[in-house]
């Protein structure tokens, strides 16, 4: 995946994007962070936040006119916040924590300012900040224009006169009482030209009527041409905003509202300029979303209680401080984590997409030092529930695909990622496991049936059973159903292995081609989603749609041993309507009313099967399927064998919809437990001994050698063995390779042998002592380091 | 004493094919690109190595676990 390409992705997460207030406050009030460290009764920090995008924070929270309250989503919700008595709060509580402004080293450049009106103050106080030199020439005698008609009920006199302080405490230069008119003193030259000789910029905060200047170009209404992004007027340097600015947006309408906010936030933006303009840098660039603009911010209100203000405000309510902390914590502190929420593996990270996508990159391009992504990239189940619930359809499973592809090209991906999951591929592509045959007495076959491996693996009886039912039912002759025990490739697809999924496709099609190309009849929902993408000649059918169509459900029966059951979707049928509805009615059919989880369908989770998630990162595993078992009492019901032990193994009841048609009683059924990595690999290799036996007649290659020697384990060692990923085949070669060469060590004090061995990229160590006809094992452990004596490599 | 080996593990051991205690030295360890010359217990004749349960489940994997994610 290119950069361009990741970058796109990331663009998509709008979980950074500003809330609604902060995007609708023409000088982007951070409300949000500041509602947080106020309901925290932290009035210091969240003074710090509003000044931050408010210079005179006394003057706009006595005079705001708020249309941030208009957007706030807690709106419809009780009331939207109360925002500018909080932002009073700040000021009364808040603001004698704060340092006073220091401003940049002086440099050398000095610009003007007409008029000391809220937009040209706040230009004085961010080009003063930033080290330039700044005279204000205010044709009365006071600084503050319009705001001394604001009623000193609203605005108190000591607030406005404390907040015009800070101009003068930046060392801006005031003159007062200097009235800017069309002509100078002698008549010859018009008063802009000669500031604009002795200054390097100049800002026209002037009145409405100042369209006479004759230097500056006016527009086609006759009002002085002002760009409305960078606020230049027609003469360089010269740049203008608050009332002129007005006119000439609102023209022919003379009469329009003054918003303080809106003034400041002119100011802000003709600062950005000037301060351009003085460096000498394009005025232009990156200017975007300046003033109030749409978000594209989602925020889930669903199920958000409505809750009422603690009181209602005007401009003049005092809040105590625990009425500030009570109505801050109205806020819904807006954010998307649409995904986050539903992903237990989004939120073990602590971020979100646009952050991973960031990381992910990282750990792609990183030539020296630590891969820290790794473990995550290889975390996801690739279920792509997060791309279901994202407003905007991203969706972290192709990405982080794409990124495992990356990592095996570049040579990146650690070898223990995958790779026990990857054997168990090769096993069941392999000898052990696979074949294929027409129907015993057929020599075409129109349909197979594949049940996959992990159905074979979990429940062989169940596949033995349909496979004899297939047989005996009357249109046996005339449309044959072969067998076809194969994996699909899905695990080396996961791993990002691209050659390993060539091979076992490889393999798959010379065993299907022997069949003459029947269609699949798939058990497995991975299977079935995996030949959908990858194998689009195949013509497929899932088996609970054939065995509805075929009618080879047993007859409804009343049966009083079900237990309650809740339906669990396999993740990999999220968009395969036809099989979730197929296996609701054989359900149905079946006597059993199910219900419905609250993720089900399009919005189902994985059990953390999928991705290898449980092979790259246990403990998420487990959290996973613990949340997901979690969402109902009842027992579970289910199509993919591997959802099904994977809760079993966790301590969840639960059910194969084979089980309900072929196990004698579905209430023990329900307690069967997971077979277990070893019994996995037994299952499947017997259960192809079986079928040929039973069905062709004919025998399987003998076991290899060391799988003669019988282990004895206790249910420790048993569930050691799971924990390590250690197979009883594995045991086996160690014991008898030692038992053959003579290799191994002996345990003074217990006797015990312990012996290793390593048939390829693991180092496998087994503590082991004969008894009777087998071999007890005390203890197992593993590791992928070579370890050699000096001179005996 | 190498901090690889317990002191409970010295005297402990011994190569049931040699007949003789296993000795400390130098053995050589590698994965991936990186190799390292460690002190464990190992046959001094056939050169059979031991690694404990606890070595292999703690440094060993964590080290492994550094040496992919490099």
């Amino acid at each position: 995946m290119e950069q361009k390409e990741l970058r796109e992705q990331e663009n998509r997460c709008i979980q950074e994007h500003a809330p609604e207030c902060t995007a609708t406050c023409p000088a982007h009030v951070d409300v949000r962070a500041l509602a947080a460290e106020l309901s925290k009764g932290d009035f210091g920090a969240a003074y710090k936040i509003y000044r931050k995008s408010v210079p005179f924070p006394g003057i706009i929270s006595h005079v705001c006119d708020q249309p941030c309250k208009a957007t706030c989503l807690r709106k419809d919700l009780g009331g939207a916040i109360e925002i500018a008595a909080l932002e009073r709060a700040c000021l009364e509580y808040g603001s004698h924590e704060a340092e006073p402004i220091k401003p940049l080293p002086r440099k050398s450049k000095t610009m003007a300012i007409i008029g000391a009106g809220i937009s040209g103050l706040t230009v004085a106080y961010d080009l003063a900040r930033k080290g330039w030199g700044v005279v204000i020439y205010e044709a009365s005698d006071r600084m503050g224009g319009g705001l001394w008609q604001t009623p000193p009920d609203a605005l108190p006199r000591d607030v406005l006169v404390s907040d015009l302080e800070i101009i003068e405490a930046l060392g801006v230069e005031i003159r007062l009482n200097s009235f800017v008119g069309r002509t100078g003193g002698n008549g010859h030259r018009t008063v802009l030209s000669r500031l604009c000789e002795e200054y390097d910029a100049v800002y026209l905060g002037i009145g409405p009527h100042s369209s006479d200047i004759p230097e500056l170009r006016l527009d086609e209404n006759g009002q002085i041409a002002i760009d409305p992004v960078t606020f230049q007027t027609s003469r360089a340097g010269v740049f203008a905003g608050g009332d002129v600015l007005r006119v000439s947006v609102n023209f022919p309408n003379q009469t329009f509202d003054h918003s303080a906010i809106l003034s400041l936030s002119e100011g802000r933006r003709a600062a950005t300029s000037i301060d351009r303009y003085l460096q000498n840098v394009s005025l232009t660039a990156a200017r975007v979303n300046e003033g109030a603009y749409t978000t594209r911010l989602f925020t889930n209100t669903a199920g958000i209680t409505s809750q009422a203000p603690h009181i209602l405000t005007d401009l003049s309510t005092r809040y105590s401080r625990e009425a500030a902390e009570e109505e801050a914590a109205r806020c819904l502190q807006c954010e998307c984590m649409e995904c986050v929420k539903t992903c237990e593996y989004l939120k073990h990270y602590k971020g979100y997409p646009k952050k991973y996508i960031r990381e992910i990159y990282n750990n792609l391009s990183i030539v020296m030092g630590s891969r820290n992504s790794n473990q995550f990239i290889n975390s996801c189940s690739l279920c792509g529930l997060c791309g279901e619930v994202c407003p905007t359809d991203l969706n972290m499973a192709s990405i982080i695909h794409n990124s495992r592809e990356m990592m095996v090209e570049q040579k990146r991906m650690p070898p223990s990622a995958h790779e026990f999951a990857l054997r168990d591929l090769e096993f069941s592509i392999g000898e052990p496991f696979s074949f294929a045959r027409h129907a015993p007495s057929a020599s075409t076959s129109l349909y197979a049936l594949f049940p996959g491996c992990q159905l074979c693996a979990s429940s062989p009886d169940h596949v033995e059973a349909l496979y004899k039912r297939i047989l005996a039912r009357p249109k046996a002759q005339s449309e044959p159903v072969g067998l076809l025990l194969h994996c699909c490739g899905s695990p080396a697809d996961w791993a990002g292995r691209v050659d390993l999924f060539e091979q076992s496709q490889e393999s798959f099609y010379s065993n299907y081609e022997q069949l003459g190309c029947p269609t699949l009849i798939l058990a497995c929902s991975s299977c079935y989603r995996t030949f959908q993408d990858q194998y689009p000649d195949v013509k497929i059918v899932s088996l609970w749609e054939w065995m509805e169509q075929e009618a080879l459900l047993p007859p409804r029966v009343a049966r009083t041993n079900i237990p309650h059951l809740a339906i669990h979707d396999p993740c990999a049928t999220r968009y395969e309507k036809d099989i979730q509805e197929s296996v609701r009615r054989i359900l149905q059919q079946l006597g059993i009313v199910v219900e419905e989880l609250p993720l089900n369908r399009e919005k189902t989770e994985c059990c953390s099967f999928g991705g290898m998630m449980w092979l790259a990162n246990p403990p998420l595993a487990h959290r996973v399927v613990e949340r997901r078992i979690q969402f109902s009492e009842s027992d579970y019901v289910t199509y993919c064998a591997m959802c099904r032990d994977f809760f079993a193994r966790q301590g969840k009841p639960a059910l194969h919809v084979l089980d309900l048609v072929f196990a004698d009683d579905p209430a023990t059924a329900t307690r069967r437990p997971d077979p277990g990595f070893s019994l996995r690999r037994e299952n499947r290799r017997d259960l192809k001994r079986r079928l040929l036996d039973q069905f062709w007649g004919e025998t399987m290659e003998p076991l290899p050698e060391f799988s003669k020697v019988r282990l004895i384990l206790s249910e420790e060692v048993h569930e050691l063995c799971e924990q390590r990923l250690i197979l009883q085949e594995d045991i086996q070669q160690v014991i008898d390779h030692a038992e053959k060469t003579g290799s191994k060590l002996m345990d003074r004090e217990s006797g015990h042998w312990l012996a290793s061995y390593r048939p390829a990229n693991v180092t496998y160590w087994v503590e082991y002592l004969p008894e009777g006809d087998g071999v007890r094992v005390f203890r197992v452990y593993s590791h992928r380091m070579n370890v050699e004596a000096g001179g005996q490599k | 004493m190498s901090e690889h080996v317990l002191a409970s593990d010295l005297e402990r051991w011994e190569c049931a094919k040699c007949g003789i205690p296993l000795v400390l030295g130098k053995v050589d360890v590698s994965y991936l690109n990186s190799s390292y010359q460690v002190d464990l217990l190992h046959c001094p004749k056939c050169g059979m190595v031991f690694v404990s349960e606890d070595l292999a489940v703690g440094k060993m994997a964590e080290l492994e676990k550094s040496l992919e994610d490099k």
